[in-house]
């Protein structure tokens, strides 16, 4: 993967609080997201770091501050499986083309797909290796194929950032290694990705950069910063060790006082 | 065979006939936008706000009483949408009191000023008599409308239904599309009142989008069985009351539970069929995690 943090930027944040109704959630963030961006946003429950994705993606809009997108920007989000009512009556390409509904592709009279959508679908189906259930009810698929519809459906768009909110909350083990194998391919590929985490371990010491928040930005930078001890603390409020296996950080639970008693 | 062509021999019948149809019709179609945004519910307070805006605006202006009902209908629709979106005020009840109250209080001036008995109860449950030809005009635009709209707005629609967040952020100006929804909603519904009566609409506009679930899982598909369905229903209805002698909404609304119950008694086993021959559908499993 190649660095991260330069090439031209896309979002920046200034200075933004951001909540909903009274609650102010997140506090003086200022976050810059760049071309070449792969960051994992990483926090406990509630802290915010959902918050800070609906800003990026504008569903959200700050109390104070600022954020400067880059104009035209194309954006595409991957929301959790479980924002959607999966017995909706749509076969999977279906799905992908939904996405063809900004007023730009909404030049067209007819409802249904032209050839060269279509093909464009059936493009993106392939590529995520799902394109032999273009047909399927989306019931009909499994989780991991859930996930690989949802990335479809998003780059169908052809984006230039990709946002999802934790896309490996609810899939098996080898999903989430194929998921995070797609995402390095598409960074590769020059699409800037921004994702949201519990997953220390699964996930977010896979990615290059990372991004701890809870309530305000705690760490941001690679890795081998971000993954320590001191700054987990200050992010999940709790003792955490760190070890150092093949080259990768792992994060294991402190055991609490009394339990070590206990084994002892 | 006779007792069929008989009725065909009065015009006012040949005029209930087209009204209830086209009624079906319009009620299934929009209907499955309706049954899949989960807002039956707003379909039932909306005739119910419609029919206290007719009460209220025959009062002072008997002759434009569509046009006010309609604007009142309108008025409650959009009302009803940013109800819904501030969610957090607890959308059900408050859609309750908006449109009970409107209901109440055209019952209320109904009973004051109105003539109750017949017409009373012709509103409520439906009627066939009394149909003008401006109503048919009426219910044949908006239903041009509604098509129109379905056929323009097409995916926008589609995507906003089956998932607004993602569809807001990729493009579509989804608070206009379900504005314009609400909309047509609320014409499709003035436009159908007297033929269905303003406590059966609601069925009219969930019955038929709930079988064509059943039979179909494509949405293109679910769109054309709903409207089948929904005319099925209204022309049947529609003779069935007319040999009843009972109100023509009551017996659309009978028929279309009529093919809801056949449907679900056949379809369950189709489907149990069709879902045991699946072999890929994995539920998804958690992932273990550390860090709480």
């Amino acid at each position: 993967m190649t660095a991260t943090g330069v090439g031209p930027e896309l979002i920046r944040l200034t200075d933004v609080e951001a909540g909903y109704g009274h609650d102010t959630v997140l506090h003086s963030v200022n976050l810059h997201i760049h071309e070449d961006q792969f960051t994992g946003i990483v926090g406990p429950s509630g802290s915010g770091k959902t918050t800070l994705l609906r800003l990026l993606l504008g569903i959200v809009k700050p109390f104070s501050g600022t954020i400067d997108a880059q104009p035209g920007l194309r954006t595409a989000y991957v929301p959790q499986l479980e924002t959607v009512n999966w017995d909706f009556p749509i076969t999977v390409e279906e799905c992908v083309l939904m996405a063809g509904s900004s007023p730009r592709d909404e030049r067209r009279i007819w409802p249904w797909a032209s050839k060269p959508e279509k093909a464009r679908a059936m493009h993106v189906l392939e590529r995520l290796g799902i394109d032999s259930l273009a047909d399927r009810q989306i019931r009909q698929l499994s989780g991991g194929q859930q996930q690989r519809m949802f990335l479809a459906r998003a780059l169908y768009r052809q984006p230039q950032l990709l946002l999802l909110d934790e896309p490996t909350s609810g899939v098996d083990v080898s999903t989430r290694h194929d998921v995070l194998h797609l995402l390095a391919e598409l960074h590769e590929d020059g699409v800037a990705i921004v994702l949201t985490t519990h997953d220390l371990n699964g996930m977010a010491a896979h990615l290059p950069h990372l991004v701890c928040v809870n309530h305000r930005i705690i760490a941001d930078g690679p890795v081998e910063d971000v993954i320590r001890p001191e700054v987990l603390e200050q992010t999940f409020g709790a003792r955490m060790e760190v070890l150092e296996h093949l080259g990768m950080r792992v994060v294991v639970d402190e055991r609490p006082e009394h339990v070590m008693r206990a084994k002892v | 065979m006779e007792s069929i062509l008989e009725p065909l021999g009065y015009t006012f019948f040949l005029k209930g006939l087209l009204v209830a149809g086209l009624s079906g019709a319009l009620l299934g179609f929009i209907g499955v936008y309706i049954v899949l945004r989960g807002m039956s519910y707003i379909g039932h307070g909306l005739s119910h706000s419609i029919f206290g805006g007719f009460a209220a605006v025959q009062l002072f202006a008997a002759q434009f009483y569509i046009l006010g009902a309609g604007l009142w209908g309108i008025a409650s629709a959009l009302a009803i949408n940013t109800v819904t979106k501030r969610s957090r005020l607890g959308a059900d009840a408050a859609i309750g009191v908006i449109t009970t109250a409107s209901f109440a209080l055209g019952v209320a001036l109904f009973a004051r000023f109105g003539s109750s008995g017949p017409s009373f109860e012709n509103a409520l449950f439906g009627s066939i008599l009394g149909i003008s030809t401006e109503q048919i005009i009426g219910l044949v635009v908006v239903s041009l409308v509604a098509v129109a709209f379905v056929f323009l707005r097409y995916r926008a629609l589609l995507f906003s239904t089956f998932d607004p967040d993602v569809a807001d952020v990729s493009g579509v100006r989804v608070s206009r599309v379900e504005a314009q929804l609400m909309i047509v909603l609320a014409l499709s519904i003035l436009a159908t009142l007297t033929v269905i009566g303003v406590t059966l609409v609601a069925a009219m506009l969930v019955i038929p989008a709930v079988v064509a679930r059943m039979l179909t899982d494509s949405f293109g598909r679910m769109l054309a069985w709903s409207t089948a369905v929904g005319t099925f229903s209204g022309l049947v209805g529609m003779y069935v009351s007319y040999y009843a002698e009972v109100p023509s909404g009551t017996m659309i609304v009978l028929v279309g539970a009529a093919i809801f119950l056949v449907v679900f008694a056949f379809a369950g086993t189709a489907r149990r069929r069709r879902s045991a021959g699946l072999d890929s559908h994995v539920e998804p499993v958690p992932a273990p995690t550390v860090a709480r």
